[in-house]
């Protein structure tokens, strides 16, 4: 279906190409997920199905790129509209019409198909992604499941063979993700549609992959059998990393195979007794001088941040209601909840840039919406869900100069900071030529340099690979050991079990829950990460936390 | 769903007739029009275009006012609210006047014609929150579709670039800044500028992948012709319009230019019609209340152009001497025929539902 010939791709300007000699044949009926860090020349790969790489990018393309018998060279994506279908990374920047029955529809018009087809068509595809209810209403007032997979359905009810997708479900909380995972599925299985995807969380997608093709830097593996490339895979899920520290062969790719591997396991350590796994504050698996660090902040507990009472409200929504909460120094907050709990208007309030209706916000004892920037700076820092939207000048170090001038801090501060936090950087890059991982460690350290005490992140983990993400626990338990108090705002329940002390789940603006991570997420369904499902009863999180406690028991 | 064409002749109807008075009470008369269609026709969760609209016009009435007062506008008057210190010019600016004395007749006239404009402005922001551009271009001619689609494209990028600004200047904020001042605004320059080509990119992207412009290639004459037609139609259909909308050039001048420039355009429409590959997912059907929208919006236009060419009694404001206007009872019935031809239309479904469920929660 998808035949890649010898495929070289190379930009004018980069020094090595972004792809090259890749062959790869891709069969009918296949869900092939590509997998490799950022900046490895995924991306290129799948544009290079539709013909947008080079037709719309521009760059050199070598060999052939042959798609259901035609040749890229030859089409153009318009000419393979009717046999690919490419679903952009937000959806919401690829939608041209206003309403979803309308956008569905668009891509058949511009195709010529005719209206009676047309319509049968939309009501088919309506559906197959189940949207009927929605069907009249505007894109914007959907969820950001709901839109991924009204992206999914405009360019399927064009009829293509073939899908193309990157990242579908990176922006997306668990349960959305299922959604858009199980639409994706029965695609494949029912319809014998072809998809290839390129996906950073691979714990949501890597049990529905026939094949795995790797990419890095810019050399593509043959397809691989997913038991078999997770074996070597750099970038693996918390299942496969499991699997692989006990030795288990064949891996298991699926919460429920690795479940069933570990019945003995459980068995093992249920002998425990009790207080060790009720041990909640202090987990299992902290080197020692980190839990020394965390009971000194515990019998501090200075509370750095508090809302009281907090209600505001976005246009017509009440995005916060009646919200009480108090964070302390040295401790680390995830903030959990669908896609519009309010998590994102929580951080804003916190930083005092949203108008409230009711109640108090108070960190360091000041209110931060009173405060002059400068102060505000001082005092608490935000990262936005977009970091680019912190960064303004053409290079790095310039970047970091202007923030030392920002602040007032001496020259080669921001520098410093952002060496330790990401190693060493190419201070003569432009900062949107980095890695997702270097430029939200350039955000971070810019906001540190203004001194902040309270940290809070925006999804931080949003298009990170597994590298930058274990970089960023590291940075982020040194921060809190500093006395930082970190708020974070996420999805990435994985992220949350490696780094949280304490999880607020929110939903429709009220706290539902808010308690000691290990409690919160491991009973949640929707929650609970990988490991916490295959051990469960046994509050284990991670994968540390399992070998910590298999170590205690022999 | 109401055609979109409908609300644009009845939007674009009143905005001529607006165009043609200076009269306050009639033009308050067309800005409640258009404000009552609003707030009772445009369905829950389209964008609000009438309020933008409306302040622009309300800074224009301002901005109008206030160059009166400092620079004055020709209208003369007796009736002085305050001498300002006039401004001492060279002899070469002799046609320049700055200060002097303020009357209430100048004042008066510039604040009407600033209304002139703020009602001409609400008609246009009405019609598109009836009616978005972007459904409007779905029964655009095969000729006009490209240009269409970039004037779409235009249009929705515009809140867009709005909306990231107001997140860049809450970044710079977050970096110590204080986010005000011109030096600011040079700043957010590049971040938004940059933020909104991704976008435009992206968005070119998803089109170009769907099959955008995947028109069979036209034969070279049969494109010169239709292009050369095009052209001159849209071009002597602008300089009709604008002879026919601005009283001053005046307005029987416009209307032969319209009709030729009309027909040229015509014509070229037809010609790329017969070429046209792209087939059209359920059009709105056009029946009564379309009808009675297009139909109350010709007539109003044309009342109202006829009545102020002819200098009839009440169309507009006469402020030397100051007196207060007439309301011509033809023109009011004109804008009564408008409000009843909205009334004519049903509540479209996602409103009426929210209403239904209001009621029942009350």
């Amino acid at each position: 279906m998808i035949d890649f010939q010898d495929v070289s791709v190379s930009y004018a300007g980069q020094s090595r190409p972004a792809l090259s000699g890749a062959t790869v044949h891709i069969d009918e009926g296949e869900l092939v997920l590509v997998v490799g860090p950022t900046g490895s020349g995924k991306s290129t790969l799948l544009r290079c199905i539709n013909g947008l790489v080079p037709h719309f990018t521009g760059g050199l393309l070598q060999g052939r790129v042959l798609v259901g018998g035609r040749d890229t060279r030859t089409h153009r994506p318009r000419d393979l509209a009717d046999l690919v279908g490419f679903v952009v990374q937000d959806p919401m920047s690829g939608f041209v019409t206003d309403t979803v029955e309308d956008e569905i529809a668009y891509g058949m018009e511009a195709l010529g198909v005719d209206p009676l087809v047309m319509r049968r068509r939309v009501e088919d595809t309506l559906d197959v992604l189940a949207l009927a209810q929605v069907r009249d209403r505007p894109l914007r007032s959907l969820s950001g499941g709901q839109q991924q997979r009204v992206a999914i359905a405009a360019v399927l009810a064009a009829g293509p063979r073939i899908l193309v997708l990157d990242e579908p479900t990176s922006a997306l909380d668990p349960v959305a993700a299922e959604d858009v995972l199980a639409a994706l599925h029965r695609l494949v299985h029912d319809l014998g549609m072809t998809v290839v995807m390129a996906e950073h969380r691979l714990e949501r997608v890597v049990h529905h992959a026939d094949r795995i093709l790797l990419v890095e830097a810019g050399q593509a593996s043959p397809l691989l059998d997913p038991a078999e490339a997770m074996v070597t895979s750099q970038i693996h899920p918390p299942v496969v990393s499991l699997g692989r520290r006990l030795h288990w062969r064949p891996l298991p790719l699926s919460v429920r195979e690795a479940r069933r591997r570990a019945s003995g396991i459980r068995e093992r350590l249920a002998t425990l007794p009790p207080p060790a796994r009720a041990d909640q504050e202090a987990r299992a698996g902290r080197s020692v001088d980190q839990i020394g660090a965390l009971g000194a902040a515990a019998a501090v507990t200075t509370v750095v941040a508090a809302a009281i009472d907090l209600t505001v409200r976005r246009g017509q929504v009440t995005a916060l209601s009646g919200v009480d909460l108090a964070f302390t120094a040295g401790e680390i907050t995830a903030v959990m909840g669908r896609n519009g709990a309010g998590k994102s208007t929580l951080l804003a309030a916190l930083v005092g840039e949203l108008p409230r209706q009711h109640g108090r916000v108070s960190v360091m004892g000041s209110d931060p919406a009173r405060l002059t920037p400068a102060a505000r700076c001082a005092a608490v820092g935000l990262v936005p869900q977009d970091p680019d939207l912190l960064l303004y000048a053409d290079t790095v170090s310039a970047e970091c100069r202007n923030a030392d001038a920002d602040f007032g801090r001496p020259p080669g501060t921001t520098g410093a900071l952002l060496t330790r936090i990401a190693g060493p950087v190419p201070p003569d890059r432009h900062p949107r030529d980095l890695s997702e991982g270097q430029r939200l460690a350039l955000a971070l350290a810019i906001v540190l340099a203004g001194g902040a005490t309270v940290l809070l992140l925006d999804e931080p983990t949003r298009g990170l690979d597994y590298q930058a993400k274990a970089r960023l626990v590291e940075v982020l338990r040194n921060l809190a050991a500093e006395g930082h108090a970190v708020v974070l705002a996420t999805h990435d329940v994985e992220l949350v079990a490696e780094v949280a002390h304490r999880v607020v789940v929110l939903a429709d603006g009220e706290v539902v829950t808010d308690g000691p991570a290990r409690q919160v997420i491991a009973g949640s369904p929707a929650f609970a990460p990988q490991v916490a499902k295959i051990m469960h009863p046994i509050p284990c999180l991670t994968v540390d936390d399992v070998c910590h406690a298999l170590d205690a028991v022999s | 769903m109401i055609h979109p064409v409908a609300w644009w002749a009845w939007g674009v109807g009143l905005a001529t007739a607006a165009a043609h008075t200076t009269n306050p009470v009639l033009l308050i008369l067309v800005v409640v029009v258009a404000g009552w269609a609003v707030l009772e026709r445009r369905e829950v969760g389209t964008i609000d275009a009438f309020r933008p609209f409306l302040l622009i016009g309300l800074v224009a009435v301002l901005l109008r006012v206030v160059m009166a007062v400092v620079l004055g506008n020709g209208v003369g008057g007796n009736l002085v609210i305050v001498e300002l210190p006039r401004l001492a010019l060279p002899s070469w600016l002799a046609g320049l006047r700055v200060g002097g004395p303020v009357t209430i007749e100048s004042v008066l006239a510039a604040a009407v014609d600033g209304m002139r404009l703020a009602a001409t402005l609400a008609c246009i922001g009405a019609a598109n929150a009836l009616a978005t551009p972007k459904r409007l271009l779905r029964y655009a001619p095969a000729t006009l579709y490209d240009i269409g689609t970039a004037i779409v494209v235009a249009l929705t990028f515009a809140p867009q670039l709005v909306e990231l600004a107001s997140r860049v200047r809450v970044a710079r904020r977050l970096r110590g800044h204080a986010g005000r001042g011109p030096r600011e605004l040079a700043r957010l320059v590049v971040p938004v500028l940059a933020g909104t080509l991704e976008r435009a990119l992206e968005l070119a992207a998803s089109m170009e992948s769907r099959g955008y412009g995947r028109l069979p290639v036209r034969t070279g004459r049969a494109r010169w012709l239709g292009s050369i037609l095009a052209l001159l139609g849209t071009a002597g259909t602008c300089a009709g319009l604008y002879g026919l909308l601005s009283p001053s050039v005046g307005g029987w001048l416009g209307l032969p230019t319209l009709v030729a420039g009309v027909a040229l355009a015509a014509a070229s429409l037809v010609l790329g019609a017969r070429r046209e590959v792209r087939t059209a997912y359920r059009r709105d059907p056009w029946r009564v209340p379309e009808w009675a929208l297009t139909l109350a919006g010709v007539a109003t236009a044309g009342l109202f152009v006829v009545a102020d060419g002819a200098g009839a009694a009440g169309m507009a404001l006469h402020s030397a001497p100051l007196a207060w206007p007439e309301v011509p009872l033809l023109a009011t019935l004109a804008l009564a025929l408008c409000l009843s031809a909205v009334a004519l239309t049903p509540v479209p479904p996602r409103l009426a539902a929210a209403r239904t469920r209001s009621a029942v929660a009350a």
